[in-house]
């Protein structure tokens, strides 16, 4: 590696280890630079139906009533199915059982279409042609509604009712009133002598208030949505699909479906992206259902337009934030008005985005007010770090302006105020050990930061973002092999590299090599309970149910070697793949020898690992700052990146080159939503760009170079002091270009997307 | 149903016969019919590119073409890139300067980076990013890809 190429993708370690922090070839790459691997759409079986969806064109309609009689006629048809097809399909009780509910009304509409795109029927037909042609057959009688967009409209007074029988929630108390709110939530932290924030913004030397709107954006991934089912004349399902989550897709499914969780078996496929949108199941129940109607596997694979009009899209928001400060940069007082787009059934991500919107700052008064709003959009869904990037987006851009106005460097100002250990936030917890101050003085420390940027319309900008992580549970089991290396079945399906991840935590434990790994991940039937390949959670959750599996190997393999020898199991060590004798030097043996021994000295040995690894907040979080140059065009308004900086806090980089993948695919995903990305919707509450061509995601072509930083602050629990990273890298783009917008033409852009129309009015305006 | 059509083409260096409706995309055939599922399908409208496949020379992307038009052609998917278990230059570069993430995009990556390697065999960075701007990816953000195509020029170069 050259110097220069160093210097672009920097880890700055803090412990070094024989496997964790090297960089080995993922054991999974061959099939996937052959075109081998197996993802969900590459499902096959003998007599395979394929499945098609018919699905609303109204983005709001009663359903008076659905007539599929022809569709069923059609030669090559063999199931149709709707809502009615759902078993005990009963109004719930229960506010659990109410999710059940709004699952089952999202896979397949019930009384109501509440997004254009809702599923209304399904077909499964000989081929895929076959039942598209018989969606065409389908008659349904809509009765359209007036529809709501955005949140400001879904709170309107006079606003169209998507539920009637909602009620806003507050603190578990019920509203009385028709409403759109499905939950408001207020979270305050204040002073002991402050009885209400607007003293402390009036004893400031300087408060800003601003207002913000982002668009509704998604997920993007290159693979569309899939399932494949079979229904067993038994009762057992089994279902084939990319998700994030297998035993996510189990229990849903187990739900929706009204049966055990036992008679239900994912096994996953190879996912070809998912950022949190695959996460959900919407189309597995209705595989499930005309597999059991046609007694035939039964495959769904989305088309594009679908994937966006039917699946979760993450929430376009309106925000406003005021922060106050002393003239010396001391931010005294904050608050947060968060109204974030729940889409067409309640529970989107607005409660993370209150977790994260100040937390990079130790600010002694803090106010949020939470607003979780249904609009006539899909039902929103987790988008790499859910409801940060939104809120970043605005406190960001306060934080900068007011550092702007009191003449102090906009980092300073970020370092005067970092959040550490001990800092609480308005939300509850009080942080462990964290990173921020780390990634903030990296970001200072760093050659881009102190580059000059010279030239016309160009300018720099800085943000910093949180994402607060998750632990969760996670299964892992481990057979030593007679060749001396070891298999592991874990149960988080790999998204981007971590069957490498988990590997190497295990073999760090063990001493052998990360090549002597042969990781598997399993279906629901074959490992424990593991939950979603999401919240930055793979890494650091099932990469130490690895630790612990490999623990127990680890014990055995010295108990074995012990029995052998005829010494005291403590009297045995095993170091970086030897066992040995503390006191006889002559009794030594490699793993791999003692390896090959286990059958005929008492027997196979494995290990396993489970555990609770901690909620929201496990290890702390994450911290991850940007560093941006942009150039505009002063005639055509385009923003283009000249130079791009990450630096993000892993706590321990286990494999730094997937890391620093983490990093920059998180930071070009921010890149898009700052300046391209939207759900572009008509009067009528049609997404006028549901293609890849105009919904406009970047190109190679589009962007530089991305530059890394890694910071390590180890985070307190995981055996290798690992923070996940797969989230806090989308949070900082849109305001650190949005700061870098205002640094070249001196114009704050307070709505996402910055494309070329907005930035062009805004400057212009500023200019006449 | 449609009639099927008999088509006689050449996919990776195999005579093929197979049949096929004149509505089935090339790309649905090399998938369903012909069972080369490494061709991906990501939007099938022309515009991801994981389904990029080599048609008598030129990189195209299969979903656009129909299943008919493959008569008498030569065609390369990405399971004709590799040479028995040897793995190409490309392939090789990819894995070791970890360009792949989820891998759904990596076969079209893949097919259309070799193609630019034998049409060019010293890119500059922005020739490289031009060529590839219809490959979408949305995890790596390219980094590590264009690291990549740009280590297996200086490969197939030593070679």
């Amino acid at each position: 590696m050259t110097t220069t190429e160093y210097e672009r993708n920097v880890v700055l370690s803090s412990t070094e280890y024989d496997v964790v922090g090297t960089r080995p070839i993922r054991p999974d790459g061959a099939d996937k630079v052959t075109g081998r691997a197996i993802y969900g759409a590459d499902f096959k079986a003998a007599g395979l139906l394929h499945g098609k969806i018919l699905r609303s064109p109204h983005a709001h309609a009663n359903i008076k009533s659905i007539d599929t009689s022809k569709a069923d006629a059609l030669p090559g048809v063999i199931a149709v199915v709707t809502n009615k097809d759902i078993p005990n399909n009963d109004p719930p009780d229960t506010a659990m059982d109410q999710d059940v509910n709004d699952w089952r009304k999202n896979v397949l509409a019930a009384d109501k279409a509440l997004y254009k795109g809702h599923a209304i029927a399904a077909v499964a037909a000989i081929s895929p042609h076959d039942a598209e042609e018989a969606l065409s057959l389908i008659e349904v009688e809509y009765e359209v509604l007036g529809s709501v967009m955005t949140v400001q409209e879904a709170m309107a007074s006079d606003a169209p009712i998507l539920d009637e029988k909602l009620r806003t929630d507050e603190g578990g108390k019920k509203g009385n009133s028709l409403t759109n709110v499905a939950e408001r939530f207020k979270k305050e932290l204040l002073e002991e002598n402050i009885r209400d924030i607007e003293e402390v913004f009036s004893q400031s030397d300087i408060v800003i208030e601003r207002e913000f709107d982002t668009s509704t954006v998604h997920q993007g991934y290159i693979e569309p949505t899939n399932s494949s089912a079979f229904w067993s004349s038994d009762g057992r399902i089994h279902i084939w699909c990319s998700t994030q989550g297998s035993f996510n897709v189990r229990d849903e499914v187990s739900k929706v479906l009204n049966i055990p969780e036992s008679l239900v078996k994912v096994t996953p496929t190879e996912i070809g992206g998912g950022f949190g949108g695959k996460i959900p199941s919407y189309i597995d129940p209705v595989c499930a259902l005309l597999s059991k109607k046609s007694g035939r596997h039964v495959k769904i694979v989305m088309t594009r337009q679908e994937v966006f009009e039917a699946t979760g899209p993450t929430p376009g928001s309106n925000i406003k934030v005021k922060v106050g400060s002393d003239k010396n940069g001391n931010i005294k007082a904050a608050q947060a008005y968060l109204a974030y787009e729940a889409g067409a059934f309640k529970g989107g991500v607005v409660g993370a985005g209150s977790q994260c919107v100040f937390a990079a700052y130790e600010i002694p008064n803090q106010l949020i007010d939470g607003y979780d709003v249904v609009v006539n959009k899909p039902k929103t869904q987790a988008y790499r770090a859910p409801g940060a990037t939104n809120a970043a987006f605005a406190m960001e851009s306060v934080v900068s302006e007011i550092a702007e106005k009191l003449g102090i460097d906009p980092l300073d100002m970020r370092l005067i105020n970092a959040s550490k250990e001990g800092t609480r936030r308005a939300d509850g917890p009080t942080f462990p050990r964290i990173g921020c101050e780390e990634v903030l003085q990296t970001m200072k420390d760093h050659p881009h930061y102190n580059a000059p940027i010279d030239g016309p319309n160009r300018g720099r900008g800085i943000a910093i973002g949180y994402w607060f992580n998750v632990g969760f549970e996670s299964s892992c089991t481990i057979t030593v092999n007679p060749d001396g290396t070891i298999s592991l079945m874990e149960g988080s399906t790999d998204i981007g590299g971590s069957r490498a991840s988990i590997s190497m935590q295990a073999a760090e434990v063990l001493g052998i090599n990360a090549e002597d790994v042969r990781p598997t991940v399993g279906d629901t039937d074959s490992v424990g309970f593991t939950g979603v390949t999401g919240g930055s959670r793979v890494t650091y959750a099932t990469g130490w149910a690895a630790c612990l599996a490999a623990e127990e190997v680890k014990d055995k393999m010295i108990a074995r070697a012990a029995l052998i020898w005829d010494v005291p199991t403590e009297s045995v060590e095993m170091v970086k793949g030897t066992l040995r004798s503390k006191t006889d030097s002559e009794l030594i043996v490699t793993f791999k020898e003692l390896a090959a021994e286990l059958n005929d000295t008492g027997g196979p040995i494995i290990g396993s690992g489970a555990l609770d690894a901690g909620g929201a907040g496990a290890g702390g979080g994450s911290f991850a700052g940007n560093i941006v140059d942009v150039e505009v065009d002063p005639e055509t308004g385009k923003v283009s990146i000249l130079r791009f900086t990450v630096v993000q806090d892993a706590g321990k980089a286990i494999h730094p080159s997937y890391v620093e993948g983490q990093m920059q695919g998180g930071s070009v995903q921010g890149i898009g939503w700052a300046l391209n990305e939207e759900y572009y919707m008509n009067d009528a509450g049609n997404m006028t760009n549901a293609s890849l061509l105009d919904y406009r995601m970047p190109t190679s072509l589009d962007l530089p170079m991305i530059d890394t930083a890694i910071v390590e602050v180890p985070s307190q629990g995981h055996p290798y002091g690992v923070r996940g990273v797969g989230e806090a890298n989308i949070v900082p783009p849109p305001a650190a270009i949005s700061h870098a917008i205002q640094n070249a033409t001196g114009v704050w852009i307070n709505k996402l997307p910055m494309n070329p129309v907005a930035v062009s009015n805004a400057t212009r305006k500023t200019r006449e | 149903m449609a009639s099927k059509t008999h088509v006689q083409t050449t996919i990776n260096g195999e005579s093929i016969d197979f049949l096929c409706e004149p509505r089935q995309s090339l790309l649905e055939c090399l998938r369903d019919v012909i069972g080369l599922t490494g061709s991906k399908e990501g939007c099938n409208d022309g515009n991801c590119g994981a389904c990029t496949v080599v048609f008598d020379g030129k990189i195209v992307t299969s979903c656009l073409v129909l299943g008919v038009e493959a008569e008498g052609k030569e065609i390369t998917t990405i399971e004709g890139i590799a040479s028995g278990s040897e793995l190409h230059p490309v392939q090789q570069a990819f894995l070791e300067n970890a360009a792949l993430q989820c891998g759904i995009c990596t076969p079209g990556f893949i097919v259309a980076t070799k193609a630019l390697l034998e049409h060019n065999p010293d890119p500059t960075e922005h020739q490289i990013r031009f060529w590839l701007a219809n490959n979408l990816c949305r995890c790596t953000g390219y980094d590590k890809i264009v690291r990549a195509v740009q280590d297996a020029a200086r490969r197939m170069q030593e070679a």
